[in-house]
């Protein structure tokens, strides 16, 4: 199923031409409206009008979240606020919030896309849309409702919070699609589990996920424990919000909507292309926004494109789920660590649960990593010898993974606190 | 159908457009707009031929036509209706229409034109009445369908039209922006450039705004109608006045 199957599967020589287009188009905009941009390209001596290719892409400045921190609130719009229908602000993962607006049009097309997204996920008009994401300055909750309401579903505008609250709805009002982060979406199947109710009672038959990485691991449990089909989307507040990106039924990578946006990876040291399938840093330039456009907005976000074609017939790239965030790096005694990292390691071991936390202390000049991950009930009421020998493979592999040692701790199920919104996995205590 | 990648253009040293990027597909009616003096005309006799570009590349159906003469253009089926229409004027509207149909002599089709005629006859039935009739003593609607006939009779797959609604009364630009949907529903494909660019949308598929020789938009028809920036350079409302409370 395809929501707008002209533009997700054009032919690629097309879309070239498309995107080319619109780029030409975006940066006169951008060079005549936002001041921001013009010292930009007039300091690096970039004039739009020798824009003649999209490789040409590589000669632009870079945008960073500090650039929208300093022109905090309204530097870096490209309209005046009249036109201005809607503002959110970043959800503030990392730091001040940022500052985005919307125009008319660019509602239409952000509706649009998320419907895109949602069709791509399996939602019909014929779906009750449950949506737990908040419904605030982020912009999940808003993003997902006008997508899911252009598509015709019947949506359920609940927000995020009051976990039992939730299920009684999705009880009652026979919700078939839940959309939220997906370690909400875990916390909801444990407390379904908790309370006692037959899963297959619910009516539930999909899963759109999104607004944080999370692993292939934890998407079987929440398909199994669901018993619903979980698709990964992904989107930005700087570049618009959700429905940048989302999974087909397919489940292996989320097809980019190219056709409005120019993604590149990029090495966030070098800051030099990668090769083409590597891992990198992913930067957006945004091709049809009027408001709020940006050019080669660095996402921070860890991911590769996937070049091999998908058998859903969409034409656009695809990219690999997203593996964490540049600056969710840490550096453990000078090794580049990724939280992801370790929950791949755990999520591959068996007798884990997917809720963990990475405590990182100093001591005496030394960086010493803690991973605290639970285990199931059996394993934590079971002799001792066992529990060692878990803790001996998980460190194990985690020091192969990561080439520096770690130590392990277990914990009793439920000792890790459960976010609503975003987990918050790695606890920094060094005082750098 | 036609593709235009960094497209630059003018006249002598005048450069009017800068790298002009845009794409035309089959049975799509795309409307450029723009003030005067932006570079709409120039860009579509440069595409013509009429005018040579300086820089870029043009395909039309895939065949590059960036050096090709205009008789050559219209041959492989791109026809221009010109700004201010310039019909011959001492001459019969039907000779005007045959003359129109020269190329499909160099086809071949010759057999066709009578038939061809008949279309045109068809879609204008004022023509058909004034078949005999001076093109210089036409109205200046009449005058305009005469040039869309005539670009018609050379079976363009392409037909582009410049400023059709110039100097006409409202209800005739109705009727042209009726007959040019009317030629795309059965199966042309239009690029419209105008400077009535509500009408312009009001029949296009999408459309391009096009300023001080670049293209600073491209988006569906009804999107570009809804833009505030539109609204206010091209279609004449004050939003300003509008939004006082």
């Amino acid at each position: 199923m395809f929501w707008e199957p002209e533009r997700e599967c054009m032919d690629r020589e097309e879309l070239k031409q498309l995107q080319l287009e619109q780029l030409q188009a975006t940066l006169s905009r951008v060079y005549m409206n936002v001041p921001f941009y013009r010292r930009k390209f007039d300091e690096m001596r970039v004039d739009p009008d020798e824009f003649r290719s999209l490789d040409d892409l590589r000669k632009l400045p870079f945008t960073t979240k500090n650039d929208l921190r300093d022109n905090y609130p309204y530097g870096l719009f490209a309209v005046p606020l009249r036109e201005v229908v809607r503002i959110h602000a970043s959800s503030g993962t990392t730091g001040m919030s940022t500052v985005v607006g919307y125009s008319k049009n660019d509602i239409k097309n952000w509706s649009n896309l998320v419907a895109r997204v949602l069709t791509a996920g399996g939602v019909t008009k014929d779906d009750v849309v449950q949506i737990a994401f908040g419904y605030s300055l982020f912009t999940g909750g808003f993003g997902l409702h006008y997508g899911a309401e252009r598509i015709g579903a019947s949506v359920i505008p609940i927000s995020s919070g009051n976990t039992a609250r939730q299920i009684k709805i999705m009880q009652d009002f026979r919700t078939t699609a839940l959309v939220c982060t997906p370690s909400y979406a875990l916390l909801i199947a444990d407390t379904i589990q908790e309370m006692g109710i037959d899963i297959n009672a619910l009516s539930l038959k999909y899963g759109l996920f999104g607004a944080e990485p999370w692993s292939e691991k934890m998407r079987q449990e929440i398909q199994d424990k669901l018993r619903i089909i979980a698709t990964d989307n992904y989107g930005l507040s700087e570049v618009m919000g959700p429905g940048v990106a989302g999974e087909c039924l397919q489940r292996n990578g989320l097809h980019i909507n190219e056709d409005h946006f120019l993604v590149e990876i990029i090495n966030p040291d070098t800051l030099e292309p990668v090769a083409p399938g590597e891992i990198g840093e992913l930067v957006i330039t945004t091709l049809t926004k009027e408001a709020f456009p940006v050019i080669r907005f660095r996402t921070r976000d860890l991911t590769r494109l996937m070049a091999e074609p998908c058998p859903c017939g969409r034409k656009t790239a695809k990219m690999l789920r997203v593996m964490g965030r540049t600056d969710d790096m840490l550096i453990i005694r000078g090794v580049n660590v990724f939280p992801s990292q370790i929950e791949n390691v755990l999520m591959s071991v068996e007798g884990t649960e997917p809720h963990y936390q990475i405590v990182v202390d100093r001591k005496s000049a030394l960086d010493e990593v803690t991973v605290m991950v639970e285990v199931s009930e059996s394993i934590f009421f079971d002799e001792m010898k066992k529990q060692a020998q878990l803790i001996e493979t998980i460190k194990k592999r985690l020091s192969s993974e990561l080439s520096i040692s770690v130590n392990v701790k277990l914990v009793e199920k439920k000792t890790i606190e459960r976010a609503e919104g975003k987990a918050k996995r790695v606890i920094d205590n060094r005082k750098l | 159908m036609l593709r235009i990648r960094n497209l630059e253009s003018g006249y002598d040293r005048l450069k009017v457009l800068r790298h002009i990027s845009i794409h035309v597909s089959s049975g799509e009616i795309v409307t450029i707009i723009g003030a005067n003096g932006a570079g709409k005309t120039t860009l579509l006799k440069t595409i013509a031929g009429l005018i040579r570009a300086q820089a870029g590349e043009m395909l039309f159906e895939k065949q590059e036509i960036t050096r090709l003469s205009p008789e050559r253009i219209v041959f492989l089926g791109c026809s221009l209706v010109p700004e201010g229409r310039q019909v011959f004027a001492p001459m019969t509207v039907r000779e005007n229409l045959i003359l129109g149909g020269y190329v499909q002599y160099q086809r071949n089709k010759k057999n066709e034109v009578d038939a061809d005629l008949d279309r045109i006859f068809g879609l204008f039935p004022r023509l058909k009445e004034r078949e005999a009739q001076l093109a210089g003593t036409l109205s200046g609607g009449e005058q305009q369908m005469l040039a869309i006939g005539r670009a018609l009779m050379a079976r363009p797959k392409l037909i582009m039209m410049d400023e059709p609604s110039m100097g006409l009364a409202p209800l005739i630009v109705k009727d042209i922006f009726a007959t040019v949907r009317r030629l795309r529903d059965e199966g042309s494909t239009v690029l419209l450039v105008e400077q009535n660019a509500k009408a312009a949308l009001g029949i296009a598929d999408r459309g391009y705004v096009l300023e001080t020789g670049r293209i600073i938009l491209e988006e569906n028809a009804e999107d570009l109608l809804s833009n505030r920036d539109v609204q206010r350079a091209y279609l004449g409302r004050d939003l300003d006045t509008e939004t006082k409370i």
